[in-house]
């Protein structure tokens, strides 16, 4: 109790330093678990992604389309149990920094094969039943005060033209692990309109997603449907719809490494200032640790004043840290919803904040410590006066 | 020599600190005899050796060759641990500038080494109290250093020095950052110590005045005892 009492009191000699030093703390900490938040939001397609749905897109580039014919053939290949298709739209709504995800979508087996996405029946139906309906994820509509009837206008960009659509549904995730700032409507609708304005790139589609009857395998039925094609006009390529996720995140990999790095440099920089807080306490109390020392107290005793300041300065700013991670995640995940739809404190990051302040603690106090467990108690008393 | 009431005996002592390749020598085979109950004074000019054979005799310093026995225990070939074991229970410091914790309380400060024994909190409240009302500063135990004066301070280094019932105090110039008045109370203080609770006192001093209150002094000069003659007061 004495120790503590101690420790508690040194930490405070200071006050200036010490704040400066824990608010530098939980700056860093802050940032650091906002950044390994952008990468867990990064990788959360990866995580919600199901084993039993593959993707089958055309094997030069997912740029390059599939015909509408391989959708029967899909379905007969041994193990599949259901077969679905769209194409992504990329239209603009009002102004390009409106971004959000946009896809054309053969919407009544896909609603099946994604049973995460939660739509009350009778949006449901009044969407399936009108060609020109489209559904928007909840965040999206909240986000653009939306609401079941609208019409919405989005502009293509693939797709040439201005395209009405009336929202017929809104649906929310089964867990908030779904991504609920999308928005799709009948892929029926644009292949209508592209018959009329540009027939040569009617009955084409982006990617198959087919249901696996078993998960266990996928891998076999995956190259089933790339046999089925082999020699074909338009070869496919089908993976797992998790490994088509990780292809979309291996574009942009570098941006990810960059983030993590950032991440630890932040880390480093702050054990840096806490370092050099403690070697300055440390050789201010020389003195007084060679007091300790000549009154019959060990090295243990003395290292385990300097470590436990560092530890009490260090996981104070964390605990900070920590706690305004979360108010500064909700501002984050609210403004940045449409390039972050799922964005989540996950606890391995809540793990890494602690762990990054024990780490911090222990090395800044690391080098103030071995030098007052060996200094000697002659010269550490000279210093005084 | 005899050694029946000897509570230190310094055998051939001998020290030098080391500066690059340069060799110099503080003690040169010193050999010296404190007994029980005696209030030693040692004077000397500045770098005379005072201070490292305090040092020395109380165990916070390492002798390049000679023996130094205190209470029969030869405390040259005590390895650190066991020479921060035997300082904590057989050796009290004063130092000049009094060495408190600034951020502990007058009580908190005699409590430290007692913090090492395996006395309750109780017996160590027990004991601390007895060592302020020795030093007559019961009426402050609540205060920190910065709020006490310097006397006030010194004193409550000298609780602190006792606190342990030591078999030795060491002070190292205990009235050199202190007004005439203040260091004349210390200097009662400590010879009280000596004759109502028969310590024994080494001292080191610049002051004549301080090693007057001494039964004995002994001169330091180039590392070499007696250089002058012994005063018996």
């Amino acid at each position: 109790m004495h120790v503590l009492k101690l420790i508690f009191r040194n930490s405070l000699r200071h006050k200036l330093r010490t704040i400066l030093t824990v608010l530098g703390v939980t700056i860093a900490i802050l940032s650091f678990g906002l950044l390994r938040t952008v990468i867990s939001a990064w990788y959360a397609g990866v995580e919600a992604s199901s084993a039993s749905r593959l993707v089958t897109r055309n094997a030069v580039s997912l740029v390059f389309p599939l015909p509408l014919s391989y959708k029967e053939k899909i379905r007969q290949i041994e193990g599949v149990k259901s077969v679905s298709y769209g194409s992504w739209f990329g239209g603009i709504y009002i102004d390009e920094k409106n971004f959000f995800a946009n896809y054309a979508l053969e919407a009544e087996h896909y609603l099946d094969i994604y049973p995460e996405f939660i739509i009350p029946p009778e949006q449901k139906a009044a969407f399936l039943h009108d060609r020109k309906a489209a559904v928007a994820g909840k965040k999206l509509a909240d986000k653009y005060g939306w609401k079941i009837g609208d019409i919405i206008t989005l502009r293509g960009t693939i797709y040439p033209g201005n395209w009405e659509f009336v929202l017929k549904a809104i649906y929310k995730g089964r867990d908030n692990t779904v991504d609920e700032t999308a928005f799709f409507f009948h892929w029926a609708y644009l292949n209508e309109m592209m018959k009329k304005i540009a027939p040569q790139r009617a009955d084409q589609v982006g990617w198959y997603m087919v249901e696996v009857k078993n998960p266990e395998q996928a891998a076999e039925v995956a190259v089933r449907i790339d046999q089925t094609f082999k020699n074909s006009l338009a070869e496919t390529l089908t993976e797992t719809e998790k490994a088509f996720q990780l292809g979309f995140i291996s574009m942009t990999e570098a941006i990810v490494i960059a983030i993590k790095l950032v991440s630890f440099v932040v880390i480093l920089i702050i054990m840096a200032v806490v370092a050099n807080t403690m070697a300055m306490t440390a050789r201010e109390r020389i003195g007084e640790y060679a007091v300790f020392k000549t009154l019959g107290f060990g090295g243990f005793h003395v290292s385990g004043l300097i470590f436990g300041e560092s530890m009490f300065i260090t996981m104070t700013g964390t605990v900070l840290g920590i706690l305004l991670t979360f108010p500064a995640a909700k501002i984050f995940a609210s403004e940045l919803s449409t390039y972050f739809p799922i964005f989540i404190i996950e606890p391995e990051t809540l793990y890494m904040d602690v762990a990054a302040g024990l780490v911090v603690a222990l090395m800044a106090g690391l080098f103030p410590a071995w030098r007052a467990i060996n200094i000697r108690i002659a010269d550490g008393l000279r210093r005084i006066g | 020599m005899n050694s029946e009431n000897n509570i230190v005996e310094i055998r051939n002592l001998s020290k030098s600190y080391h500066r690059g390749s340069l060799i110099l020598p503080v003690l040169n085979n010193i050999s010296l005899d404190i007994k029980e109950g005696e209030f030693l004074a040692l004077m000397g000019p500045s770098g005379s050796g005072k201070t490292t054979l305090l040092n020395l005799i109380a165990g916070i310093d390492k002798a390049d060759s000679g023996s130094i026995k205190v209470k029969s225990v030869e405390i040259t070939t005590l390895s650190e641990s066991e020479l921060a074991e035997w300082r904590a229970s057989n050796v009290g410091f004063i130092f000049q500038f009094y060495n408190l914790i600034p951020v502990l309380t007058a009580f908190e400060n005699v409590e430290l080494p007692l913090l090492l024994s395996k006395l309750s909190k109780k017996e160590r409240r027990e004991h601390v109290e007895m060592a302020l009302k020795v030093v007559n500063l019961s009426d402050r135990m609540d205060h920190r250093p910065g709020q006490l004066s310097g006397g006030q301070q010194q004193r409550v280094a000298i609780a602190r020095a006792i606190v342990t019932d030591p078999a030795i105090l060491v002070a190292d110039e205990p009235t050199g950052d202190l007004d005439r008045t203040s260091a004349e109370d210390i200097l009662n203080l400590m010879e009280q110590l000596v004759v109502e609770l028969n310590k024994t006192i080494i001292m080191v001093t610049h002051d004549p005045r301080a090693a007057k209150k001494a039964h004995h002094i002994k001169f330091l000069d180039k590392g070499i005892l007696n250089a002058r003659p012994q005063i018996d007061l």
